[in-house]
C-alpha cells in the first residue's frame, strides 16, 4: 500500500511537471497563432481586427505567472482553449470528439494484438521444435514493416483492388449515428481494416517478446518441478511458465495502453480515420497551437494513468514487489 | 525387496559433435525405505540419472537403453520408461516426488506455499474437499517445522532454510514411496543442514518412504546413507553399504573421495586427494574412465573396461586384483 501511495504521489508530480511544460512550451516560442494568421495575410489587417482575434483566441498580454494561474483555472474547468482550425469549436469539444474514435479502435487493436500475441508467443515456447516454429520468420519480417506500410498494402489490396471493405471514415454517410444495429455495423465495418493494420503490425512484437522471456522461464526449476509435480500440461504451462514469464512484459503493454490515446497517427491519415491522430495532424498543419496543446496533455496524461496502472498491476501479479 | 530397479540404464545429450553419454550402463536398486546415497563430482551424471529415473529429461537429453521397474507395495510393477502422458502424471509425486538442488528455484515465486501444495492434491486426490486440503497442507508445514499461517506465504517471504523445508513439504504431500533429494542441503550452512537432515531422518522413519540422496559430498553421505552408488563419468563405480565404504573402499576413486577431507576421528593419514581434472564426456578416456588419474593404474586399465562385479558388502567396477578392486582397508573411526 505505501509504495502504491509513493507511486501515485510520484505521478502526480509528473503529471504537474508536464502541464507546466504544456504550458511553457508554446509561450517560450516566438509569435503566437493570430501573428500567423496576420503574417498569411500579408499584414492586411486591421488592428482592430488582430486585437479582436486575440480576445477570442484567449491570447492575453498578461504577465507569465498570472497566465499560468488561468491556466491552471481553466485546466481545473476542463477549459482547454479554443481550436483555430475548427474556429470557434473548443479544444475539449474536438478531442471529446475524436478520442472515442481512437480508443474504440487503436484500444481494441492493441488490446486483441497483445491477447493473442501473448498467448501465440506463450504457444510457441512450449511447443518449440514443432511447425509452430514457422510463425517465427514470419514474426520477425512484421516485426521489420512500419506500420504505414501495411497500412498502405491493406488499402490497396483490400480496399482499392477487392473493395472489400471501405478506405475512408469511420461509419457510412447514409447512417444516421445512434444506438442502432445499423450504425454499430457500419462503425465494425469501417473500422475493421485500421484495426487489422494494428494488430497485424503489432503483434509480432507481442510474440517475439513473449516467446523470448517463456523459452527462460521454461528452464526455471519451478516449472521442472510442476512438471515432476504431474500437474497437466496446461496448468504448467499457464499456472507456473506464462505466468512469470509475462511479469516482464507487462511494463511494455501498459506503455502501449498509454500511447493509444495518442491514436495511431499514420494509421489514421491513411484510413482518413476522424480519430485523435488525424486531429493532431490537421493542428500540425493550422499551426493550431491550441488544439495541438489541448492533444499534446491529454497523451501526456494518459501515458502516465497507464503507468500507474501498470504499477498497481505489477502489485496484483508480483507478490515480491508487495513491500 | 526393491522399490525401483534400474537395469542398463543410459542418457545422451546430443550436440553438434556427437552423443554425449552422460549416463551409461547404469544398474542400481533401491530398497524399500532404504537412504541410498549418490555421490560423485560435479558433471558425473547423478542428476542426469536422477531426472531420468522421475522422467524428466529435456531435450537434448534422452535415454537411449535401459529400464525402470517400479515395485508398489501390493506386488503389482509398473515400467516408469514406458508409462503413457496420464500414468506418468499419476506416478509423478504420487509414487516417486522430488526435491530440487535449490529450493530458491524450485519454488513458483508468484504463488503461496499453500497454493503450491494444494495444486498437487486438488490433482492427485480429486475427492478431497477444499476444507481438507487446507489442513493437509497446514498439517504438512507443521510437520516439516514451519508455523501453518505461512502456508499463505510467498517463497520470497522465507529464509533459505523454510524454504528448503517447504520443498520436502510438498514432496510429502501424497505420501510418496521414492523421493529423489538432489542436493537438497548444499546451498545451506551447516547448523541448517544438520536440522534439515535431521528432520529428513525423522520423516523417513515415520511414513517409511525410501530417499535417494545426491550430494558430491561423501562424508555426510557415510553418516546418513544405509547404501552409497559412487558414479564416475556417467557409471556407477563402486556401491555398498555406508560402513563397507567407509572402511574398506575398493574403488581408488572412492579412496581418493574419502582421503580427500580429514577424518575427525581416527588415526591420522595422509590427504591425498584425487590429481586431474575428471574427464571430459565428449571422449572419454579409453578402459576405465578414471585410469588417467587412478594411482593404481597398470596396461589393462586403458584397454579393458571393468564391469560392476559382486564383493564383499558391495559391487565394484575395478580391474585390480581380478576385478574385485583395490585393497584398502581403513580403520575404523
Amino acid at each position: 500500500m505505501r509504495f502504491l501511495l509513493r507511486r501515485l504521489g510520484f505521478y502526480l508530480l509528473t503529471a504537474w511537471a508536464a502541464v507546466t511544460l504544456n504550458f511553457l512550451i508554446p509561450r517560450l516560442m516566438p509569435g503566437d497563432p493570430v501573428d500567423l494568421l496576420v503574417a498569411r495575410l500579408k499584414g492586411n489587417v486591421d488592428p482592430a481586427a488582430i486585437d479582436a482575434m486575440k480576445r477570442a483566441f484567449g491570447i492575453s498580454d498578461a504577465n507569465l505567472w498570472q497566465q499560468y494561474v488561468d491556466y491552471l483555472g481553466n485546466l481545473a474547468q476542463g477549459e482547454l482553449g479554443r481550436s483555430i482550425t475548427f474556429f470557434p469549436t473548443e479544444v475539449s469539444t474536438v478531442i471529446a470528439g475524436s478520442l472515442p474514435w481512437t480508443i474504440g479502435v487503436v484500444g481494441v487493436a492493441t488490446l486483441i494484438s497483445y491477447v493473442a500475441g501473448t498467448a501465440l508467443g506463450v504457444l510457441m515456447a512450449w511447443k518449440r521444435g514443432t511447425w509452430l516454429d514457422g510463425v517465427l520468420p514470419a514474426a520477425t519480417f512484421m516485426h521489420a514493416v512500419p506500420y504505414f506500410w501495411v497500412a498502405l498494402a491493406l488499402v490497396f489490396v483490400f480496399g482499392v483492388t477487392l473493395e472489400w471493405f471501405p478506405v475512408s471514415r469511420a461509419y457510412a454517410l447514409d447512417v444516421v449515428p445512434g444506438f442502432t444495429g445499423e450504425f454499430a455495423g457500419s462503425v465494425l465495418y469501417h473500422a475493421a481494416l485500421p484495426a487489422i493494420t494494428i494488430v497485424l503490425a503489432s503483434m509480432a512484437d507481442r510474440i517475439l517478446g513473449m516467446r523470448n522471456v517463456m523459452v527462460t522461464t521454461l528452464g526455471e526449476d519451478y516449472v521442472v518441478m510442476a512438471e515432476a509435480k504431474g500437474l497437466t500440461s496446461r496448468r504448467v504451462m499457464w499456472a507456473y511458465a506464462a505466468r512469470n514469464a509475462i511479469l516482464p512484459n507487462i511494463t511494455s503493454f501498459a506503455l502501449s495502453l498509454g500511447f493509444v490515446v495518442g491514436g495511431s497517427v499514420l494509421t489514421e491519415i491513411v484510413f482518413s480515420y476522424p480519430g485523435i491522430g488525424s486531429m493532431l495532424l490537421k493542428g500540425v498543419e493550422n499551426e493550431d497551437f491550441p488544439l495541438m496543446q489541448g492533444i499534446f496533455l491529454v497523451i501526456s496524461l494518459a501515458v502516465l494513468v497507464a503507468n500507474f496502472l501498470a504499477d498497481l498491476a505489477y502489485v496484483i501479479l508480483d507478490p515480491r514487489t508487495r513491500q | 525387496m526393491n522399490v525401483l530397479e534400474v537395469r542398463g540404464l543410459g542418457v545422451d545429450y546430443q550436440s553438434a559433435t556427437g552423443a554425449v553419454h552422460a549416463v551409461a550402463d547404469v544398474s542400481l536398486d533401491l530398497r524399500r525405505g532404504e537412504l541410498l546415497g549418490l555421490a560423485g563430482e560435479s558433471g558425473s551424471g547423478k542428476t542426469t540419472l536422477a531426472n531420468a529415473v522421475a522422467r524428466l529429461l529435456r531435450p537434448p537429453a534422452a535415454i537411449t537403453s535401459g529400464s525402470v521397474r517400479y515395485r508398489r507395495r501390493d506386488g503389482t510393477e509398473a515400467d516408469v520408461l514406458a508409462l503413457g502422458p496420464k500414468q506418468l502424471r499419476a506416478f509423478r509425486w504420487k509414487e516417486l516426488a522430488v526435491v530440487f538442488q535449490s529450493a530458491m528455484n524450485s519454488l513458483n515465486p508468484v504463488a503461496t506455499i499453500g497454493a503450491q501444495i494444494d495444486d498437487v492434491l486438488r490433482i492427485h486426490a480429486p475427492g478431497m474437499s477444499r476444507k481438507a486440503r487446507a489442513e493437509r497442507a497446514a498439517e504438512l508445514l507443521r510437520r516439516v517445522g514451519i508455523n501453518a499461517d505461512r502456508r499463505r506465504g510467498y517463497p520470497h517471504e522465507l529464509s533459505g532454510g523454510m524454504r528448503q523445508r517447504a520443498a520436502i513439504a510438498i514432496a510429502l504431500a501424497l505420501n510418496p514411496e521414492i523421493i529423489i533429494m538432489d542436493e537438497p542441503t548444499t546451498a545451506l550452512d551447516v547448523v541448517v543442514q544438520r536440522d534439515i537432515l535431521h528432520e529428513i531422518g525423522d520423516l523417513r522413519e515415520e511414513y517409511g518412504f525410501a530417499v535417494v540422496f545426491i550430494t558430491h559430498d561423501l562424508s555426510l553421505l557415510m553418516e546418513i546413507s544405509d547404501r552409497i552408488a559412487v558414479m564416475y563419468a556417467g557409471r556407477v563405480v563402486e556401491v555398498g553399504t555406508a560402513r563397507a565404504l567407509r572402511t574398506a573402499p575398493r574403488h581408488p576413486y572412492t579412496e581418493g573421495l574419502l582421503r580427500s577431507f580429514p577424518r575427525l576421528r581416527g588415526p591420522r593419514e595422509e590427504l591425498l586427494g584425487i590429481p586431474g581434472t575428471p574427464p571430459d564426456l565428449r571422449s572419454p578416456p579409453s578402459g576405465c574412465a578414471f585410469h588417467p588419474r587412478c594411482r593404481y593404474a597398470f596396461d589393462g586399465c586403458s584397454d579393458q573396461r571393468p564391469e560392476l562385479r559382486p564383493v564383499p558388502g558391495g559391487e565394484v567396477a575395478c580391474l585390480l586384483n581380478e576385478g574385485t578392486g583395490a585393497d584398502t582397508v581403513r580403520e575404523a573411526s
